[in-house]
């Protein structure tokens, strides 16, 4: 709450700074390899928020949560392949289909609690992988190639890929913003106040399960835009997009960063997916390395990486 | 006396079993507005089921609840909260992770219409903080707001418990052993605090404390395995020989009456 100059504001907002100035970096020294990696790098920030905003503020631990970036994805793909090309039908699309994707496992996965929770978000994701499968029509597992990135009339032209990481940088710190209100908000109060105690919020009279099913259909929206920019990004989806693995990756990136804050995920994304490239370039083993530096961060910082930098809180 | 004035809470037959064990017993009791209804009665008897169903955190299996002449028995527990029924836990039941003030306003927050507002900062909203500050001074807790409740003493639990209760504003108070584990000085302190509100709300008390039963309640009502055996004015229940019996056992074994 304190805007102080602490070393965690310091980290937290170096981070978003590095992630501003990247292009400027790339166009000086002509490593252009470094803005392909951190246009995901913020895409997968994104997801990774936005999981937060369920599983760090909500409590809702979403094991499928990569469903999204499938499904934002797809709908990408699929129009891009079907002869719609236009960013003003595609964007919008893929944020309803999304929203109505995460009304429907919302509503059935948030009767359940705990572990029951986290299987049968998996379960779901799990569906939509094999339904991604069998789309024969639209490349099944190998894929489905997009020849051209969403038109936005001249407006922007994400084809250029200094516009593109701009695009993206803006609304990853849009959505930051977003959720930072989000849970400040008295919807982000009910939220944490029916993580932390359910039941006495029922008691005074607050009906937890609407205010959870809303934040959940926010998570797998904003996610769902995520998907939007890595197809755009890759100029490919396919069915690996929402493996459970990758849902596995965004837990990570959130708990490695830190769920207690909105930016948190932001940096565990950096942390993990710079790591892997850097670690990669060492070793084809590189894995026996990351794993137990990810099970030091989670034994001794409970917060994450945030956590870390506050100064560790001993609870 | 006040017969001619309708009930605010109307329990009849309220019957619960858990398997073999009978929770309620065709409960059947009503309380009055403004009164101080106390239960008490031996561990096991039903008194916390009791609530429970109050509040619908349980469904019944058979037996009404009326409150305000209103049929409650099928309402879900948030609704209950909404029409004024507010419950303090017998074990602390607290938002650990925020601070008093953010405990409070929560409940405040809860009373204050939906919560579908996702833009502006709850914790600077003064229609939220001030009332939440005025609960908490009148359990005592001024000065202690901004204290993340994990870090607080038990008692000061039990105290921001009733804080919470106050906030949402309710017709009736249902307590739940308010004063268990605390020390004689705070649960003197809580008795002059219930003292006060009693002036103006219907409670419901569920007590260990008799000495705090028998200086607050207007009415006591005995429940012994799920069962009302006694319910009546305080001296009456004193002087009743079956709530001796049930209490004091019948010379070879003793109930024990605490928490």
């Amino acid at each position: 709450m304190t805007q102080a100059l602490t070393l965690r504001n310091l980290v937290a907002f170096g981070t978003l700074a590095v992630l501003a100035l990247v292009p400027l970096y790339s166009h000086a020294t002509g490593n252009f390899f470094m803005m392909t990696l951190f246009t995901r790098i913020v895409i997968l920030a994104m997801a990774a928020v936005s999981l937060n905003l369920i599983m760090g503020f909500g409590g809702m631990v979403s094991f499928g949560h990569a469903a999204y970036l499938g499904i934002g994805g797809y709908v990408v793909g699929i129009l891009a392949h079907e002869g719609v090309g236009s960013g003003f039908v595609q964007w919008p699309l893929a944020l309803v289909v999304s929203a109505l994707f995460a009304l429907v496992i919302g509503a059935l996965s948030l009767r359940t609690r705990g572990v029951y929770f986290i299987m049968i978000t998996l379960a779901f994701a799990q569906m939509i992988y094999y339904v991604g499968v069998s789309l024969d029509r639209y490349g099944a597992d190998d894929g489905l190639t997009i020849y051209k990135r969403s038109d936005f009339a001249g407006l922007l032209n994400l084809s250029n890929r200094t516009v593109f990481y701009y695009v993206c940088v803006a609304l990853l710190f849009a959505t930051i913003y977003l959720v930072w209100r989000l849970v400040n908000s008295r919807f982000g109060m009910v939220i944490q106040g029916a993580r932390s105690n359910e039941r006495r919020m029922r008691a005074i009279g607050v009906p937890t399960y609407r205010y959870r099913l809303t934040c959940f259909v926010i998570a797998g929206t904003i996610c769902g835009l995520a998907g939007v920019l890595l197809a755009n990004q890759a100029d490919f989806v396919s069915p690996a997009m929402m493996h459970w693995t990758r849902s596995g990756d965004l837990i990570v990136m959130a708990v490695l960063g830190g769920m207690g804050s909105v930016i948190g995920p932001v940096i565990g994304a950096v942390a993990l997916l710079v790591l892997e490239e850097a670690l990669s370039g060492i070793t084809e083993y590189w894995q026996i390395i990351l794993g137990p530096m990810l099970l030091g961060i989670v034994l001794y910082a409970r917060g994450g990486i945030e956590g870390l930098l506050q100064g560790g809180r001993h609870d | 006396m006040t017969d001619a004035i309708d009930p605010l809470l109307s329990i009849s037959g309220l019957s619960k079993r858990f398997g073999g064990v009978v929770a309620s017993d065709n409960v059947t009791l009503q309380v009055k507005p403004g009164e101080l209804h106390a239960i008490i009665g031996p561990n096991g008897a039903g008194k916390t089921t009791l609530i429970t169903q109050l509040m619908g955190e349980i469904r019944p299996d058979g037996g009404k609840v009326l409150f305000e002449g209103e049929d409650i028995t099928a309402l879900p527990t948030w609704q209950r909260g909404q029409k004024g029924l507010a419950r303090s836990f017998q074990i602390t039941s607290l938002f650990l992770d925020f601070t008093a003030l953010d405990n409070v306003a929560l409940a405040v927050q809860a009373q204050a219409g939906h919560s579908f507002h996702f833009w502006r900062n709850a914790r600077k909203q003064a229609e939220l903080r001030e009332p939440a500050r005025a609960a908490l001074a009148r359990v005592g807790l001024a000065g202690r707001e901004d204290i993340v409740v994990s870090n607080m003493s038990h008692g000061e639990h039990r105290q921001i418990e009733i804080a919470m209760a106050l906030a949402m504003k309710p017709r009736m108070l249902l307590l739940d052993e308010p004063m268990a584990g605390m020390g004689p000085e705070e649960s003197a302190k809580l008795v002059k605090t219930l003292r006060e509100l009693k002036k103006e709300l219907t409670i419901l008390l569920i007590e260990h404390d008799m000495e705090a039963v028998f200086a607050l309640a207007d009415r006591i009502s005995v429940l012994v395995y799920g069962r009302v055996i006694a319910s009546g004015a305080p001296e009456d229940i004193r002087n009743n020989a079956e709530v001796k019996k049930a209490y004091l056992g019948d010379g070879k074994k003793t109930a024990v009456a605490h928490g």
